[in-house]
């Protein structure tokens, strides 16, 4: 036990005298969540729109101010003619155009042309619906323009559960958290491991009576206590920053995030079982661990709509069962009855890698 | 039955050892066919270029290596076997290592002391002399020390769970040289004390400061015994040889009829003849023609390069 504690000792030396170490435990993590809570974000706000108004009549002008006035839309000019709105888009200067035809109240048919730049589709069909939804549901159009008797029989009432203001942050927020977990866990603990291989203090630590076990026991408890730091410090963040609260219990959160913080442990021992040097066991980890966390766990891209091999691929990435079930906790507020399968699916991944690793771990060279 | 005490007090045995990196055992063997024998409170030297198989042997020894064929023993525990209680009673010093670079002095060693399950206060005896150089410097970050320095530090943490064998791996490559005469001396006072030392260097004027030497090349042992008794089994009459200009001198001895081999030693070149009979008045002679007005040419005895360069070439 004393063997045990002066070795973490020795770790957390490590860990705090290295400066590369301690910019990648505390400032990414932070970085990361500002990052993706604003600056990468999939939300519309004050996207720059033209409005081409040839009627120049009462109902126009509401209209245009309602647009004006959303959160989503800033005028960014009232164009003079078409021409002049094409080459607005052409100089990239709208994503959106709204033309009001002369004569749009006496119209029997009234129409509005609706142009948006569809170089990025998924921002053009959500600022077309945003612009639909308020034009259609504007008082004024409804008054004067008669807009509701081309409603179709059956309306739609679409309710937005869980995340009403539809922010990029609740998404993101869990995927951050998987990615940082992964990050501090598998990446560091895999390129501290290969290290002592590296510059030869394996070789002495072998010979010593310290059992295997606990060299790597020692290895991992520092990483997986700074990386409940970071979940601490992340779910803060999006608490008081991004207005993301937790809705679910705590406890159950912190449970599941040291569960996922354990399979990130064992992937990261697996890999220091396989790379030699520190270079291609951060190689190792950004290939294998990384890219995937970001690709194929939904975080970033809906893994519904990928092609069915990597549907399948996904399966194995451990952060998209850990994304499920924080999503459920944090932002559903669901209790343990609905994530005991993603739990059970990172234990069963937890005990597959340990097997693994201590197979291949090797008490000589 | 007591394991640990042989009849002749003999720490470590090595019997026609062989070790093969590649999978199948085809390929360069690292080790071939060397036998060895140290006892408790002996200076084992093993002498021979990178690439002799001098690592190999000692992680063979370490335990961290599997032999491929023979068998090897570390105070009397057989390497494959008994690994696990072999560990608890060696200290090793691998070649590269460089302690933790990070932490201090004071850090380190107590660190590996917890790890072998010592303290630095009980064995503070054994490690005293070396120690008392570096207390000056036990803030310091071990990575911020001198070559020797770090040597001796690392021989500190090697020492410091008393072992009854050290295997040291070139522990004074990369050291300034009045710091290897240091340690050779730190050596010769643990050896009093009971410890079998083994100790590998690529340097030939450190042979002399062992009890006894192996001389290794390409995985062979060449010789092994006292330096004085290695040095005495070189036959042929041996001569040094300076002038001023000693790259072209250095052909034209090769060419000589009466060379058996001459190669570049310090500042001379050293000239090994065919047979004793040769008159060494017709290489003067030779090398008048060859326009070396200022040729020296004196007898010397031979040393254990000497003995390496004659045993390598066969």
């Amino acid at each position: 036990m004393k063997q045990f504690l002066s070795f973490i000792t020795k770790e957390f030396h490590h860990i705090f005298r290295d400066v590369r170490t301690m910019i990648i435990l505390l400032i990414i993590p932070v970085i990361l969540i500002i990052l993706f809570g604003y600056a990468i974000s999939t939300e519309i706000k004050s996207s720059p729109i033209a409005i081409l108004d040839y009627s120049r009549d009462n109902v126009t002008r509401r209209l245009a101010e309602q647009l004006q006035a959303s959160e989503y839309f800033k005028l960014y000019r009232t164009a003079g003619s078409y021409e002049e709105v094409e080459t607005l888009f052409r100089q990239d200067k709208i994503r959106l155009a709204v033309i009001f035809p002369a004569q749009l109240a006496g119209a029997g048919e009234p129409s509005i042309q609706i142009l948006a730049d569809a170089a990025n589709p998924n921002e053009a069909t959500s600022l077309i619906q945003y612009a639909t939804a308020i034009i259609s549901t504007s008082d004024i159009a409804v008054s004067s323009l008669g807009a509701e008797v081309r409603q179709p029989g059956i309306v739609p009432a679409v309710n937005l559960l869980y995340n009403p203001q539809m922010k990029g942050a609740y998404n993101f927020v869990p995927g951050v958290m998987g990615l940082i977990l992964m990050l501090v866990c598998a990446l560091m603990t895999s390129v501290g491991i290969v290290k002592e291989k590296e510059t030869g203090a394996m070789e002495v630590l072998l010979v010593s009576p310290l059992k295997p076990v606990y060299i790597i026991l020692a290895k991992a408890t520092p990483y997986l206590l700074l990386s409940m730091a970071n979940i601490a410090a992340i779910l803060l963040l999006s608490r008081f920053l991004l207005n993301v609260p937790v809705a679910g219990n705590l406890i159950l959160l912190v449970s599941i995030s040291i569960l996922y913080a354990l399979v990130a442990l064992c992937l990261g021992l697996f890999i220091s079982t396989i790379a030699n040097t520190q270079q291609a066991a951060m190689l190792l980890s950004g290939m294998v661990l990384m890219l995937p966390v970001i690709l194929l766990s939904g975080m970033v891209f809906p893994v519904e709509n990928m092609p069915w091999i990597l549907r399948v691929f996904s399966n194995i990435v451990p952060a998209k069962w850990y994304i499920i079930a924080v999503k459920n906790v944090m932002i559903k507020g669901l209790g343990m009855a609905f994530i005991w399968k993603e739990a059970g699916i990172m234990l069963f991944m937890i005990l597959f890698l340990i097997a693994v690793s201590a197979k291949r771990f090797k008490t000589r060279l | 039955m007591n394991v640990t005490a042989n009849d002749n007090n003999t720490m470590i045995t090595v019997r026609n050892l062989s070790k093969t990196y590649s999978r199948k055992g085809v390929g360069e063997p690292a080790l071939q066919n060397v036998s060895l024998a140290v006892k408790a409170g002996e200076l084992f030297g093993l002498i021979g270029p990178d690439g002799a198989g001098k690592t190999t042997l000692f992680r063979i020894l370490a335990t961290l290596l599997l032999p491929g064929e023979g068998e090897a023993t570390v105070c009397g525990l057989d390497v494959v076997t008994r690994w696990r209680e072999i560990r608890a009673r060696t200290g090793y010093m691998p070649g590269r290592f460089s302690l933790y670079q990070d932490l201090s002095v004071e850090e380190n060693l107590a660190f590996f002391a917890t790890v072998f399950s010592a303290s630095i206060k009980e064995n503070y005896e054994l490690i005293r002399d070396i120690y008392v150089h570096l207390e000056p410097f036990k803030n310091r970050r071990a990575g911020k020390l001198s070559g020797g320095m770090k040597q001796k530090l690392a021989l500190c943490c090697a020492l410091i769970h008393r072992p009854d064998v050290l295997l040291l791996d070139e522990p004074t490559t990369g050291v300034d040289p009045v710091s290897r005469v240091e340690f050779w001396d730190m050596l010769g006072r643990l050896k009093q004390q009971g410890i079998a030392i083994l100790v590998s260097t690529p340097y030939m004027d450190e042979a002399s400061r062992c009890d006894r030497i192996a001389l290794m090349r390409s995985g062979r042992c060449l010789a092994t015994g006292t330096p004085a008794r290695i040095c005495q089994s070189y036959k042929r009459p041996l001569y040094s040889v300076r002038s001023s200009r000693m790259y072209p001198l250095l052909g034209h001895l090769r060419s000589w009829a009466g060379a058996h081999s001459c190669y570049a030693f310090g500042h001379s070149h050293h000239l090994a003849l065919k047979d004793s009979a040769t008159d060494i008045a017709s290489l003067e002679t030779y090398l008048k023609e060859k326009g070396y007005t200022d040729a020296l040419i004196q007898p010397v005895e031979p040393g254990v390069e000497d003995c390496f360069m004659e045993l390598g070439n066969d």
